[in-house]
């Protein structure tokens, strides 16, 4: 039994270490990311050293001190003094929370919560309502027209509400999949006019929920171009399954003619 | 192994449907209130099991006709998935560690002959019980249960044209959910009181099982949790029906439809903050009983005392308090302001450090020790596995950075599945392995089907959650009801969604096995004798008729005391003062 345990930990230890070590993550695609990759393979490094430690101790433990005989115990073994118990606290306080400290200074250092300090990061308000999401454009004047609950027929093409007779919002861009361009600074605009949604692109490292009544803002900088996934990561209902959208990173230029020409 | 002496029964052992109809009774005595509080239990983990079947095989098969249901649509799928959270999270990890348990046990492991308040009890067990028949009521209601999740986050929750589920069955899962708190904090003061007041003489508290204490500081965070959760479930409440708006802001529109214009000044995030106040401080009450019999088990099958006892005691009062502090880990993509979470994410890794201190005190007591290979070890070394598994993930979710990719996706699933789901099952299948004689008339389960049950329920257990931290890595957002029509990436993580599933499948059928041995071993049972694991504590001792229990010695006393004259290799709390091993050994 003692040896059946001791080998059955040591292959889930093992499994696990080989399994954790695939690459599952999606290749990055945005700026920031990198040091979020970093982190997280120094917490799988850091806490498979202490899962690997710990997991093949219990094996062999177990495994060493199984009883071989009907025999009483050799005795009291001695309590472990207030130093050693305080020694175990100080590394393990220094691990964590060193590894810990590292990735906290990343939350400040990748910054993405709050308004972008970029010269003229690329405006898009992203919408989401059950189970859909809307980007909006400002267009060619970086304003945002007024919206109007009030206001609101998808099926007129006006989801969002827009006052046609406000200036500013005569050209903004109303779309279901959402571009951007390689290499520049991205803010979005979060809102949800229902429920709880969450924004989610793997490949950009980025999350972030939309909440009624909350206006939050994001920013992030496209490295690569092609298509990606947006996945909402909130339950928002029936739908959630369903509810993601196209994004598509292009160039430049062609984010440029996309702006002229809206389709 | 030391196989207990079978011993012919000494008092009349009542037979099967003695025990139907205890179970049934209006009973103030604390043996049967524990009883009724684990069969409560019982049923409600054989429906979260059997929701969690159908669920897994949704997920990778929506077009399956389950018989009875038929076709499951998404919203039915989120209606099990709550059910499931709720009834695990609720009436199984805080009722059966802490009610179950504790109730059946705490008097006797102190020296007490009841609960401070017996009668007080029985409200407890049978409010909660109510509690209980509300929240199955809801599942057969017009719109069938609530699909926001266990979290029931608003304005989802809030709203009746959000989603199906949204009307009676969610004010029933309100209602339910506080008549729980009542009875929960009932509870709770019983245990506080019983625990301060009827320790028999001797009974120190530096000399109280780690099982008692564990069920002593869970007491507290239940009695400051549960009142938090009583606020808020009731101003949620409020918010659907009487018009106010803690919880909802100005300016909703939901289906088209500008609804409850009055509603101004609310915010979802309140919610989360007072919901997560008690749900954090919630996780250690599920699983601090289970840290509790794992100390307690490894020590007495170590034959070892407990290495550390008093830093195994701090330890466990430091993750009280500490628990309290780290609500805000569960919101750091939440829209709360981004200043607060290095606050939250420090202290949480603080709490790192106790929880290390308890693995490595474990790990300390079969150090040196002479292990006897029980079904209880098994599942105690099961316990600290998965808790080394599952906690292990605790620390990177902490990470804010990282935790903006990894939140709301499988890989949080992986990780409460493992430490609180698995690990606290396997606390709980070790205490009924090891206490089935003080439940069921001084019988014991049969320890060959117990061991098939361990491996198959250990393995699966790796077999099921371990997959889904990879699930997590790739992104796979959590509480999706299929993969069919979602995002391109998830739908090519199809086969290891199905790996899972089949995973699954084998861990729900190795309960059959518990089950089987569970029934049978109620009549067949071996008989057991007064003793039958050598153990120390109180709830194993014979105490004379009309001799009081006067308590001599710590609980975790083993080793060698033939030089008292005793040829066993431990004393019991409650065995004569002159029985030691060595002197320096007697203190408090």
């Amino acid at each position: 039994m003692a040896v059946a345990l001791l080998i059955i930990i040591s292959l889930i230890t093992v499994g696990s270490a080989y399994f954790f070590g695939q690459s599952w993550i999606p290749p990055l695609a945005s700026a920031h990311g990198a040091n979020i990759d970093h982190q997280f393979k120094l917490d799988l490094i850091v806490m498979g050293v202490v899962f690997f430690a710990t997991q093949l101790a219990l094996g062999l433990f177990v495994w060493k001190f199984r009883a071989r005989d009907a025999k009483a115990s050799s005795g009291p073994i001695a309590e472990p003094s207030a130093r050693v118990e305080l020694m175990w606290m100080a590394i393990a306080l220094a691990l964590f929370l060193g590894t810990n400290f590292v990735g906290a200074t990343l939350w400040a250092k990748a910054g993405i919560t709050g308004e972008s300090s970029a010269k003229s990061p690329v405006q898009v308000e992203v919408n989401a309502v059950q189970f859909q999401w809307y980007f909006r454009y400002p267009g060619a004047d970086g304003k945002f027209g007024r919206t109007d609950t009030k206001l609101q027929d998808a099926s007129e093409g006006n989801p969002l509400g827009l006052d046609r007779n406000d200036p500013a919002a005569k050209d903004d861009v109303v779309t279901s999949v959402m571009f951007l361009p390689e290499n520049r600074e991205a803010e979005l605009t979060l809102r949800a006019q229902d429920v709880i949604h969450s924004f989610f692109v793997p490949e950009f490292r980025v999350k972030q929920d939309a909440v009624p009544g909350q206006t939050i803002r994001i920013h992030f900088v496209p490295t690569m171009m092609g298509d990606f996934d947006i996945a909402c990561a909130e339950l928002c209902g029936l739908g959630h399954y369903r509810m993601n959208a196209k994004l598509k990173v292009v160039s430049e230029d062609e984010f440029k003619k996309m702006q002229q020409q809206p389709k | 192994m030391s196989q207990p002496k079978s011993s012919p029964a000494q008092v009349a052992h009542p037979s099967s449907p003695g025990i139907l109809r205890q179970i049934l009774s209006f009973s103030t005595d604390h043996k049967t209130i524990g009883l009724q509080y684990f069969f409560l239990s019982l049923i409600a983990v054989l429906l979260g099991m059997a929701l969690s079947l159908i669920m897994r095989l949704h997920i990778i098969w929506p077009q399956l006709r389950i018989p009875l249901l038929g076709e499951i649509k998404p919203e039915t799928y989120l209606a099990f998935m709550t059910m499931h959270g709720t009834l695990m999270v609720f009436f199984v990890l805080s009722t059966a560690p802490q009610s179950g348990f504790g109730n059946l046990l705490l008097p006797s492991q102190i020296g007490a002959k009841q609960m401070a308040f017996p009668v007080l009890n029985m409200l407890s067990l049978w409010t909660t019980v109510v509690s209980f028949v509300v929240m199955l009521a809801a599942l057969f209601v017009t719109g069938g249960a609530p699909i926001s999740g266990w979290t029931q986050y608003p304005p989802l929750s809030a709203i009746e044209a959000a989603a199906p589920g949204n009307g009676l069955g969610m004010d029933l899962w309100i209602v339910s959910i506080a008549v729980f708190c009542f009875a929960s904090l009932m509870g709770a003061i019983n245990f506080l009181a019983t625990t301060l007041r009827l320790r028999a003489k001797g009974m120190s508290l530096m000399r109280m099982p780690l099982t008692v204490w564990s069920w002593f500081v869970t007491s507290m965070l239940i009695l400051l949790s549960f009142s938090v959760l009583l606020a808020a479930v009731l101003l949620l409440f409020s918010d659907r029906h009487w018009g106010t708006s803690f919880y909802l802001p100005a300016g909703l529109v939901v289906n088209g439809i500008a609804i409850a214009t009055k509603n101004a000044g609310g915010s979802p995030l309140l919610w989360q903050h007072l919901f997560w106040f008690f749900g954090h401080p919630e996780v250690y009450i599920a699983i601090l009983p289970g840290m509790g019999v794992t100390s307690h088990l490894i020590s007495t099958f170590s034959r070892k005392r407990v290495f550390a006892y008093r830093a195994m005691v701090y330890s466990m009062l430091s993750i009280g308090v500490l628990g309290f502090l780290v609500w805000g880990h569960h919101m750091f993509v939440a829209g709360m302001n981004p200043n607060y979470v290095m606050a939250f994410s420090t202290l949480t890794l603080v709490i790192a450090v106790p929880s290390g201190v308890k693995t490595i005190n474990w790990l300390g007591t079969l150090w040196g020790g002479r292990i006897r290979f029980t079904t209880p070890l098994l599942f105690s070394v099961g316990f600290i596995s998965l808790f080394i598994t599952g906690g292990l993930t605790g620390p990177i979710l902490a990470q804010p950075e990282v935790d903006r990719y990894l939140h709301d996706t499988y890989f949080v699933v992986a990780h409460f599945h493992m430490i609180m789901g698995m690990a606290g099952v396997f606390a709980l299948f070790a205490a009924t392995y090891f206490w089935f004689p003080k439940m069921f008339a001084d019988r014991l389960m049969n320890e060959s089907f117990g061991r098939i049950h361990f491996w198959m329920t250990f393995i699966g257990a790796y077999a099921t959650f371990l997959p889904m931290h990879f699930l997590g890595m790739a992104g796979h957002p959590r509480r999706y009801s299929q993969i069919q029509g979602s995002a391109e990436y998830i739908q090519k993580l199809l086969p290891l969604q199905t790996f899972i599933t089949v995973w699954a499948i084998v861990l729900i059928t190795a309960q059959l096995v518990f089950l089987f041995n569970f029934f049978r071993s109620m009549r067949l049972g071996k008989f057991s004798g007064a003793n039958p694991w050598d153990s120390t504590t109180l709830e194993w001792a014979v105490p004379k008729p009309g001799q009081k229990i006067v308590v001599n010695h710590g609980p975790y006393e083993f080793g060698d005391f033939q030089s008292s004259g005793s040829q066993r290799d431990f004393v019991m709390q409650s065995d004569s003062p002159f029985l030691t091993s060595n002197p320096s050994d007697t203190r408090p």
